[in-house]
């Protein structure tokens, strides 16, 4: 039996396709398992069913509208996404923010780390057939939902960086009630840590489930959480500081179980780690202004910049390539799941298919900050997806023209 | 009322279809199952099927190489069907117009009975287009 990779299968294995619409997966993403048995062989992954074209679309649009597509490149990491592109942009024009809207971009990334880490931890709960925990975790998370819709009034997409500083104040009077809600959040991660490293419906399909060792997932150059819990240290927020992060006193998380149970680890005391700087953040803010004046026509200097942020699932990396106009020249964006993939194949071969949905969703996947690149014949109407082989094939008969 | 609109009214199935949204409004639906909103209350459930579902909620501006799914999943949930377009990219492509893989909108593709306005929209808002929908449909 061929396949697109030009594999042939021995006659005890078959294939299973999985997705784009199947329950397991929230987002429409395809695999391709080869099974024996119960036993998954190998997989291959098929992206791009979520590509809309927003790198293209960026260069016909102004560094302020801009602002609305990079927010929506991903509705879990929207903050993530306008940190780095402003971040990016603001190198390119040199121009310097204000110390006030550091910090509040620093607590906005937070209360989002905060509810995309119970968001997954909910999920993960699903995954294992724990609904009763999914419920739990999702019950608890609408604090920090409250909180970021009272700090920017919407409950994702917040829009509150902007080039040049960040578009709403925190008011100081609601200090004392954001602190509050705060404790609750950690009072409540403290109890799911306990739950989750002493209860044994979750200790059973989580131990050893999805395996990767240190020297493996180096190899496959993962990032956050993912990489983090097979013991490599990697946050962008200790090794390149960006924002204030080289001053707010907070612990490098990173554990060495490299599975499941390891990624709920991290990502749990990750949640506690962001408590922290959220309300170090409340108490240190400085007074002054919160953005210094950019015009949405106003031209950037030549040149380009690489802005890296630690996002919820890994290293961000916005890249902008400006021509002197109003607009980017080029704007390209590598999300960090782009980067987990090789992991996560890694991690699924030789498990179980039982435990292929908790160990795709243990690397948290966002495809749809993924999805940069697809393949549309306009005249036949089609679309289709290549392999690596495939790609340097089609790269060598073009060259050779 | 036929005792076959109440049954079906009482009791309509979600299967929920990301057509290439940014996973805000899909939080949102997923919200909606929680604790706090509970959509359960009107007897809904989300299935993982189409072959079970009465109401597919589709968020996303519907990507070209998502378009034929999306209408092959259409085809697959039983009669009587509803669609509900959650989000403004559902509705019109949102801020994703003009860009070269996008549809501009559910329904372009198939049918849509209902349409929920918001980038994303609050659980809020999704119970209330929902519960709009039964309310259409005799419940």
């Amino acid at each position: 039996m061929e396949r697109d990779g030009g594999k042939t299968l021995s006659e005890r294995e078959f294939i299973i396709p999985i997705g784009p619409q199947h329950p397991a997966l929230k987002e429409p993403e395809s695999f391709l398992f080869t099974v024996d048995g119960e036993v998954v062989v190998d997989v291959e992954p098929r992206i791009g069913y979520n590509h809309r074209g927003i790198e293209k679309a960026m260069e016909s649009r102004n560094y302020i509208q801009n602002l609305y597509i990079t927010e929506r490149v991903c509705g879990i990491c929207s903050n993530a996404h306008q940190t780095a592109y402003t971040g990016a942009v603001e190198e390119v024009g040199s121009i310097e923010i204000p110390e006030r809207a550091k910090y509040i971009r620093v607590f906005m990334q937070e209360l989002e780390r905060i509810h995309s880490h119970l968001l997954w931890l909910g999920v993960a709960a699903h995954e294992i057939g724990f609904d009763t925990m999914f419920y739990y975790v999702w019950r608890d998370r609408e604090v920090v939902m409250d909180l970021l819709e009272e700090v920017s009034g919407n409950r994702c997409n917040y829009a509150m960086a902007t080039v040049g500083g960040v578009r709403r104040d925190l008011p100081r009077d609601k200090y004392p009630k954001w602190h509050k809600m705060l404790d609750k959040l950690a009072e409540r991660t403290n109890y799911y840590i306990k739950v989750a490293s002493t209860e044994k419906t979750i200790l059973e399909r989580a131990v050893g489930v999805g395996y990767l060792g240190k020297e493996d997932m180096i190899r496959l150059s993962g990032s956050g959480p993912n990489a983090r819990s097979s013991g490599v240290p990697c946050d962008i927020r200790k090794l390149t500081p960006y924002l204030i992060y080289d001053e707010i006193p907070f612990k490098h998380i990173y554990v060495d179980n490299g599975d499941v149970l390891g990624q709920v680890l991290v990502r749990t005391l990750e949640v506690i780690e962001a408590v922290k700087i959220c309300k170090w953040v409340l108490d240190k803010i400085p007074e002054g202004e919160i953005a210094v004046k950019f015009n949405p026509m106003q031209r950037l200097p030549e040149g380009e910049a690489v802005y890296l942020v630690e996002a919820q699932r890994g290293e961000l990396i916005h890249y902008t390539i400006s021509d002197g106009r109003n607009m980017p020249y080029r704007h390209k964006i590598r999300a960090p799941t782009l980067g987990n993939i090789p992991s996560l194949v890694e991690r699924l071969k030789g498990g179980y298919i039982a435990d292929i949905p908790i160990t795709i969703a243990g690397i948290d996947p966002c495809f749809s900050c993924t999805d940069r690149m697809a393949f549309y014949d306009e005249g036949k109407d089609k679309t289709w997806t290549w392999t690596d082989v495939e790609l340097s094939k089609y790269r060598k008969e073009w060259y050779s023209r | 009322m036929s005792i076959l609109t109440w049954a079906r009214t009482h009791s309509p199935w979600l299967i929920h279809f990301n057509a290439g949204a940014c996973n805000a409004c899909d939080i949102e639906v997923v919200a909606i199952l929680t604790p706090r909103f509970d959509v359960e209350r009107f007897g809904a459930l989300l299935k993982g099927s189409p072959r079970h579902a009465d109401v597919m909620v589709v968020s996303g501006s519907v990507s070209r190489k998502i378009r034929d799914r999306l209408k092959r999943i259409y085809e697959q949930m039983p009669d009587p069907k509803f669609v509900v377009a959650v989000g403004s990219c559902a509705i019109s492509g949102g801020v994703f117009q003009d860009c070269y893989n996008v549809m501009e909108g559910v329904d372009k593709i198939i049918p849509v009975d209902a349409y929920i306005p918001g980038c994303p929209p609050k659980p809020e808002a999704i119970l209330d287009g929902v519960v709009k929908l039964l309310m259409s449909a005799g419940y």
